[in-house]
């Protein structure tokens, strides 16, 4: 398999004296679903803004499919943050144009076919919709896009668990070997049985990289119960 | 319906136990043509390179065997699934017997029991 994300020696810092990230070294793989773990103020977010190029790193590098994170690398990666920035008024139809002149490898069918499953009417505005059903909507047009690399930061926060089903029905569907996707998440009992690997972020270093399946044979313990044991206070 | 997997055993070897069960019991019968990985993965709602490896480990084990223009079927050997199944009835019975020994049941109490409930 071969090395879609090279992050090599990364730091991050916001103010020149604490470190968000502290020597992050880290290679993700195509075709792999890739847990992000870590409780909160771990440098989860810090660190998949650096891979979307909104952020500059104080140190170190990241190269995805050979580039430097620039202009170049966007157009690669499809991002789902934790955060809405669609505007509220704009009918769902309005962002399925918007996506399409924005992103080349944008496809307005794929993601028509996956709404109308969902009988999510276009016409409707964001604002019209509920939290899950907007959750939703914001994860179609992110896997909609042909991209080598997914990134999606808490994508199952705060919708029912017939929500959460969907999504990760979804992210197995859209599973493709060419690209490597990255799911942030608090919530790991409920998404690790699609996780191939996870990363345990803590206080901005990576402290394990593994496959679940791994840690299961290894210690007799879901990834769940492992992160809490690793990370109890 | 996703399957219902623990979380503190690799999913894989879950996933092989499953498969094989629906071999053995014929819920997939010899010859059988296997749902694609996918669509599997999406009905198990598990990860596709789990399912993978699953059907890599039912292969190496020649239940499972996979053409290259036909996809996966189920072997038309019936002597091996066969095997499989008493293979698995071997382990019930043991674990059964070890867990009635453990309640303190003597082996011909175990036997009587096990009339009785058979009965």
């Amino acid at each position: 398999m071969s090395d879609l994300v090279e992050i090599a020696n990364l730091f991050q810092s916001y103010d020149g004296r604490r470190n968000i990230l502290n020597d992050v070294s880290l290679t993700l793989q195509k075709g792999r679903i890739i847990g992000l773990l870590g409780p909160n103020g771990s440098g989860k977010t810090t660190l998949i803004k650096l891979l979307n190029g909104l952020l500059q790193p104080s140190g170190g590098s990241i190269r995805i499919g050979g580039l430097e994170v620039g202009t170049a690398t966007k157009s690669h990666v499809a991002y789902l943050p934790d955060r809405t920035y669609l505007q509220g008024g704009s009918r769902v139809s309005d962002i399925l144009a918007l996506f399409q002149d924005f992103y080349e490898d944008f496809s307005v069918e794929k993601a028509g076919a996956m709404l109308e499953s969902l009988k999510i009417d276009p016409s409707r505005k964001m604002n019209q919709l509920s939290k899950g059903t907007r959750e939703k909507v914001q994860l179609i047009l992110v896997m909609s896009r042909k991209a080598d690399l997914y990134i999606l930061d808490e994508p199952i926060a705060g919708v029912d668990p017939a929500a959460r089903d969907y999504i990760l029905s979804t992210i197995i569907n859209n599973y493709d070997p060419e690209s490597a996707l990255l799911i942030s998440t608090h919530l790991i009992g409920d998404i690790e049985k699609v996780l191939d690997d996870v990363v345990f972020l803590k206080e901005g270093r990576v402290l394990l990289h593994s496959s679940a399946d791994y840690i299961r044979g290894a210690f007799g313990k879901s990834v769940d119960e492992y992160f809490r044991e690793v990370f109890a206070c | 319906m996703a399957w219902d997997l623990d979380s503190d055993r690799p999913i894989y070897l879950q996933l092989v136990d499953r498969i094989q069960m629906q071999i053995v019991s014929g819920q997939y019968p010899p010859g059988e043509k296997l749902p694609s990985v996918r669509e599997l993965a999406v009905e198990a709602a598990v990860n596709p390179n789990t399912l993978q490896k699953a059907f890599a480990e039912l292969e190496r084990s020649g239940l499972v065997v996979t053409q290259r223009t036909n996809g996966r079927n189920v072997t038309k050997d019936e002597k091996l699934i066969d095997e499989l199944r008493q293979k698995l009835a071997g382990e019930n019975t043991k674990e059964y017997c070890d867990r009635m020994r453990k309640l303190g049941y003597t082996p011909l109490e175990t036997m009587e029991f096990l009339q009785k409930t058979l009965k």
